[in-house]
């Protein structure tokens, strides 16, 4: 296990995850797709084992020993996620699948019971497209109407657009905590404020924000908070869905099943309270243990720490690609985290993508599920490098190189 | 380790550098869209048919090099022959770059220009990548009014 104090020694976390020693064709791993999903340190993989060998049975059921067991590391996890975002109750916190889940929920439960035709629901253009579907599914059936916010050239959200999109018909304002295809990190406690002056709700998309940089629900006053397990060094499956308390009992359930029920009878069904009202059925139990176990690495390491570190290996891909007259930087706000979007001229890619490929350097190329923002810079696709705090200048050469062999090939 | 030059030869980046047969064909009879919902590429393919045969195809893409390339040598092999040629072509290569085991010299020399696009047997994840004009093309001739995706 890493050290907590001292210089950030990026050799010895990246010794924690074993796949980073692997190589690929030959060539040493450079993992640079951290915004699709992250590495595992072996302190998650140890721990989701640790459960199949040691504490497994299903949970919140049996009376044995190993129900009990179980129970308790998962509801141990749950206070871990509590403390990870700073809720005020566990229970706000719902184990989902992952933040898609989450947003379908809260969309489908809190959405179907409460947008009206003529209602608004206000989204941002760099939605991921699992922050569009879902409103889209619901207004279709509720009669709302959906407004998106526009970006500057640079990525950032048109804050003056959103105030005035915001109205009295606004009744959920959905918006990324930071942009899975841009990396611009959104000031969401503005976006917060705006939508209390006309009194709607707010969900944030914590996917891209939650494992780079400390988050405080309470703070920020956001009424829904969703973010996934995988992308924070956790297991894949597993995530969590943060509702306030008042609004999370007031919302009718989601899914039916075991587990969220008080009693049964073909009469009347009463339901269980939070937050296992949201979890029908049998839960990730391993999976919410080993997110657990995720919360505890990042939170050893801190974020603080994570967050400087980051940035620097940004900073620097940010310079060494500006520096190269073929490409073009794609999001570019003063304000980001993690994640280097760009093109080379020329060159689509996917050609990119399979190059970097096969010298061992493993990018993101496409629409990342977010294709409005591909429109609005009119490109179909783009590269994208999205770092963790395990990545360091050196790969970011390893990039640089490697896309220095997609000039020779492509003859530029 | 497989060479990226068998992939990107260097008949493939003329054709994805300088598409024949590209932009929209008017009048035509056929045509289709084809996208691949996984990277976004797009495509669309017009065919004009008369009395059976492909008198003239032309063809917008926004892809990568592959599909591109596929798509304008697929213009050259097709036009001006007939529709039942065309399948038989497309048949032929989707085979081969499809297929797990071994293939022939036989089949390869049978390919024509398109043996170039056989690299991409070795790069799974772009075989879609290369089939993709070919399914529009099939799907303008079938007449098929939804568009056609490669998954």
């Amino acid at each position: 296990m890493t050290a907590v104090n001292g210089a950030y020694d990026v050799d010895a976390i990246r010794r924690d995850f074993p796949i980073l020693g692997e190589s690929v064709y030959g060539k040493t791993l450079v993992y640079l797709d951290n915004g699709a999903s992250a590495q595992k340190p072996r302190a998650v993989i140890d721990s989701v084992a640790h459960v199949y060998e040691a504490e497994y049975a299903n949970v919140h059921r049996g009376v044995h020993y190993m129900s009990q067991k179980a129970t308790d590391a998962m509801e141990a996890a749950r206070e871990k996620a509590r403390a990870l975002i700073n809720a005020e109750h566990a229970h706000e916190a719902i184990f989902v699948r992952g933040a898609t889940e989450g947003i379908n929920l809260v969309a489908s439960s809190w959405g179907r019971a409460n947008l009206a035709p003529g209602d608004e629901i206000v989204l941002s253009v760099m939605e991921h497209h699992s922050n569009i579907v879902p409103w889209q599914i619901v207004a279709e059936q509720t009669g709302a109407a959906i407004r998106v916010a526009p970006i500057s050239d640079e990525g950032v959200l048109d804050m003056d657009a959103l105030e005035a999109l915001i109205g009295p018909r606004t009744r959920m304002v959905a918006i990324t905590h930071v942009s899975n295809a841009l990396g611009t990190v959104v000031p969401v406690d503005e976006v917060v404020r705006l939508a209390r002056r006309v009194g709607a709700l707010v969900l944030l998309d914590g996917c891209q924000a939650v494992p780079h940089m400390a988050v405080d629900v309470r703070a920020l006053d956001a009424d829904f908070y969703v973010f996934s397990g995988h992308k924070l060094y956790g297991p894949s499956g597993i995530g969590v869905l943060y509702g306030k308390e008042a609004l999370l009992k007031a919302m009718p359930p989601y899914q039916g099943g075991g587990e969220m029920i008080e009693s049964v009878t073909f009469e009347k069904t009463t339901y269980a309270a939070l937050p296992f009202r949201f979890e029908a059925g049998t839960p990730h139990i391993a999976g919410a243990i080993g997110l657990g176990a995720a919360i505890d690495y990042v939170t050893g390491i801190g974020f603080e720490r994570i967050a400087a570190h980051e940035h620097d290996v940004l900073d620097y891909a940010t310079e060494r690609l500006g520096a190269l007259n073929s490409v073009r930087l794609i999001g570019t706000a003063p304000d980001k985290a993690a994640i280097v979007s760009f093109n080379l001229e020329d060159v689509h890619p996917h050609d990119v993508g399979t190059i970097l490929d096969r010298e061992g350097v493993a990018v993101r190329t496409g629409h990342h599920c977010a294709q409005p923002v591909m429109d609005r810079f009119d490109v179909a696709a783009t590269v994208r490098a999205s770092f963790g705090l395990y990545n360091t200048r050196r790969e970011v050469d390893a990039l640089v190189d490697a896309l220095g062999r997609v000039q020779e090939i492509f003859g530029r | 380790m497989i060479d990226l030059r068998s992939l990107y030869q260097d008949v493939i980046l003329d054709h994805s550098r300088n598409p024949r047969n590209s932009g929209p064909l008017e009048p035509h009879s056929h045509s289709a869209n084809g996208n691949n919902p996984l990277c976004g590429d797009r495509i669309r393919v017009y065919v004009r048919l008369a009395n059976g045969t492909i008198d003239n195809i032309g063809f917008e893409a926004k892809g990568c090099a592959i599909s591109v390339a596929s798509a304008s040598m697929m213009t050259e092999l097709i036009k001006g022959g007939g529709v039942e040629e065309a399948r038989a072509i497309f048949a032929r290569f989707h085979d081969v770059v499809t297929r797990k085991g071994d293939i022939s010299e036989a089949e390869i020399e049978a390919l024509d220009k398109l043996a170039t696009l056989i690299g991409v047997r070795e790069f799974p994840m772009r075989i879609k990548c290369a089939t993709l004009p070919w399914h529009t093309m099939a799907a303008a001739l079938d007449g098929v009014a939804d568009d056609v995706t490669t998954e």
